[in-house]
């Protein structure tokens, strides 16, 4: 069981190039769960192919249990990794595909004969010793391939994107599969993917990563509830993104006007972001403050299940309003919503985070406005929208 | 078809002229394709067959008209015969491992490294089967003269080296290209030194590709006769050459008929061999087809 750490981590592949990575450092503990999250081509594979010795680091530090295997290939680095594509070498069977690196470190037979039947059990393939990996399915293929980094015992577990070959259903079986392995044996393991829905259900802690610089560092929680960046917040679950002007204490978004202010310093050059669920919304009435109040229509409604994503068309709330499709409020509602496509909307946001080029993002709660029909949500779960009101408006 | 509602298909077919005609035109094609390539193919075969086992064929008989060995014992007696084939089978094995001592390592750095001119180099083997081979060679008999090789095993030697160049550069660095290089990254993952990832590893995997590579050489070289010839004369009198002038020279049908019966037996033999151990898209995968 080890800590991992990353001290000034960079790499550049070309020397007049940007880097591919640039200045990581972060610190994973004892039997944590880390997700290096990002968009292709953000660095992330770079990072952890330069944990496992695959990539030479063209600075900093990569340390295991603080000491330092920077100078070390990856055959004696405490590390083993599992490849997005299909490792398993076709020409040994699955018993020696698991035992080829117990050979080598010169296991006794018997040893290896009882780990590579426990490796395969925890892995759910008992049994499948003498195929070949031609005769098993995608998803076999890499819990064999878990199974063989994992009997080595290394002190961290590497994983570049495992499941992604893998259709969906099979891939979440897995993720699960992986979750319970992992907190069974407390390994420490780092985990590549482009997935947030993987990194999010997987990650003690997630890295987000975005043209080679680590943007944020967080639980999943926190990534999703305060993202520190624009890019995370675009990136991480669904967001509607404005551009913002401030005037004295007040900020204008389009022709509508938000409070809050207060503590964001210059006045151009801001963005505002608000989640789909942070929305209070009813029917408009007359006396709601014309600037306050967003009034907007329907433009469609889904029903996605267990909610409903509706997105309403805002005239003049968006800047630059010639792409359509992108400049839509997405907005979740309730399952109970009678929202229909045509329906006239007020709404406003409850919870938004200003971002500006300098400073962290402020968090702004507003709650003093109250649509027609009174109704306040801070969850989905507490929505009661009045569907007469909603109903008597279309 | 138009009878897919049908419930028997077959019967309505029968019944019904246009596509009964549709089908026999069909069929009747087929069969004239097939004969046609049994008169191609399997007709030039049988004659030689033929020839060998005949002690007389007289005109217009289609088969001889006198069956037996006797040439048989004849032709294998003959001094040429029984030197040519030993420095036949002698010289495709110096060939085709001096070749792959050459080219196996070459073809590993065409499909690994990257270095200038790799693109043009590896097209430079095409160089020697797009020209006509006999030209080449008179011109490098010419040079070879200069340098007392005419005539001499060495010669002939590096004559069919270059030969073999095309196959043993292409086919073996094409199979290492297509290894997937995270299979050779997750043996050194799991403790492996790079000797060993080469030896248990990648090796393993591209020995089919590098069978059927050095197979193809071996026979390929065992046959080849214009680059020996131009070279090899007066001294150096293989297989292919021997049959050559026998052919040339003799009216005895039957002395060429033997010989290329015997020169089929090793080429049958390896390419059996191959079809059991070598997969067959090996071969054509080495192309990049």
């Amino acid at each position: 069981m080890a800590t991992l750490e990353l001290i000034g981590l960079t790499k550049k592949f070309a020397a007049n190039n940007a880097a591919a990575v640039h200045d990581v450092n972060l610190n994973v503990g004892d039997g944590e769960f880390l997700c290096i999250l990002g968009p292709s081509g953000c660095g992330k594979s770079t990072t952890l192919r330069m944990i496992g010795g695959f990539e030479e680091p063209t600075a900093g530090d990569v340390r295991i249990d603080g000491q330092s295997v920077v100078e070390l290939p990856p055959n004696r680095r405490p590390t083993a990794m599992v490849f997005q594509k299909y490792t398993l070498w076709p020409h040994m069977r699955v018993f020696d595909n698991i035992a080829f690196g117990m050979r080598l470190h010169h296991v006794p037979k018997e040893h290896i004969d009882r780990d590579v039947k426990n490796a395969l059990q925890m892995v759910g393939l008992s049994g499948y010793e003498q195929r070949y990996p031609s005769q098993l399915s995608g998803g076999e293929q890499q819990r064999v391939a878990l199974a063989r980094a994992l009997v080595l015992q290394p002190k961290i577990l590497l994983l570049d994107e495992p499941f992604s070959n893998l259709d969906a259903l099979l891939r979440v079986r897995l993720r699960e599969e992986l979750h319970a392995i992992q907190r069974r044996i407390q390994i420490t393991a780092i985990f590549v993917t482009h997935d947030q829905e993987e990194a999010l259900s997987l990650a003690d802690r997630i890295a987000v990563m975005n043209a080679g610089h680590l943007e944020q560092l967080d639980q999943p929680s926190q990534i999703y509830a305060y993202p520190k960046t624009l890019f995370v917040a675009d990136f991480i679950g669904v967001m509607n993104i404005f551009n913002a002007t401030r005037t004295g204490d007040s900020l204008r978004v389009g022709q509508y006007a938000l409070k809050g202010a207060t503590g964001v310093r210059g006045d151009s050059n801001l963005s505002i972001a608000v989640r789909p669920e942070d929305f209070t919304f009813g029917a408009p009435t007359d006396s709601h403050n014309s600037t306050e109040m967003w009034r907007g229509v329907i433009d469609q409604s889904i029903d996605l299940g267990h909610y409903r994503k509706v997105l309403v068309v805002v005239p003049g709330l968006f800047e630059n309003e010639t792409t359509a499709l992108a400049h839509r409020l997405k907005v979740y509602m309730p399952k109970s919503a009678d929202a229909k496509e045509g329906d006239s909307i007020a709404l406003y946001p409850t919870r938004y985070l200003v971002y500006t080029d300098h400073t962290q993002p402020i968090e702004v709660r507003n709650q003093a406005l109250r649509t027609s029909d009174e109704t306040r949500r801070d969850d989905l779960s507490s929505v009661a929208v009045s569907s007469d009101a909603l109903a008597n408006s279309g | 078809m138009a009878t897919l509602t049908s419930a028997t298909p077959t019967r309505e077919m029968a019944l019904n002229p246009t596509l009964l005609w549709k089908r026999m035109r069909r069929e009747l094609l087929s069969v004239v394709l097939v004969v046609v390539l049994f008169i191609v193919i399997i007709g030039p075969m049988l004659t030689v067959i033929f020839w060998a086992f005949a002690e007389q064929w007289r005109y217009p008989s289609l088969v001889p008209t006198k069956w037996g060995l006797s040439y048989w014992q004849e032709t294998l007696t003959r001094a040429d015969v029984t030197a040519a084939l030993p420095l036949s089978i002698g010289l495709a094995t110096i060939v085709t491992f001096l070749s792959a001592v050459i080219c196996l390592p070459a073809s590993y750095a065409f499909a690994r490294m990257n270095f200038p001119g790799r693109q043009g180099f590896l097209l430079s083997f095409l160089a020697t089967n797009a020209f006509p081979r006999f030209g080449l060679y008179v011109s490098i008999a010419v040079v070879f003269f200069r340098l007392n090789l005419i005539g001499t095993l060495p010669g002939v030697i590096l004559i069919q080296i270059v030969n073999t160049l095309l196959l043993m550069i292409w086919i073996p660095t094409a199979a290492f290209q297509n290894i997937d290089r995270s299979l050779e990254e997750a043996a050194l993952d799991v403790g492996a030194s790079r000797v060993r990832v080469f030896l248990q590893i990648t090796l393993p995997l591209v020995l089919p590709a590098l069978s059927a590579a050095i197979l193809l050489t071996f026979v390929s070289t065992f046959y080849e006769a214009q680059g020996a010839l131009i070279i090899g004369v007066p001294n150096i009198q293989t297989m292919p050459v021997l049959m050559y002038s026998i052919i040339n020279s003799q009216v005895i049908v039957q002395y060429g008929a033997v010989i290329s019966l015997v020169l089929w037996l090793p080429s049958l033999l390896l390419l059996t061999f191959a079809q059991r151990f070598v997969r067959g898209n090996t071969i054509s995968a080495g192309f990049g087809v």
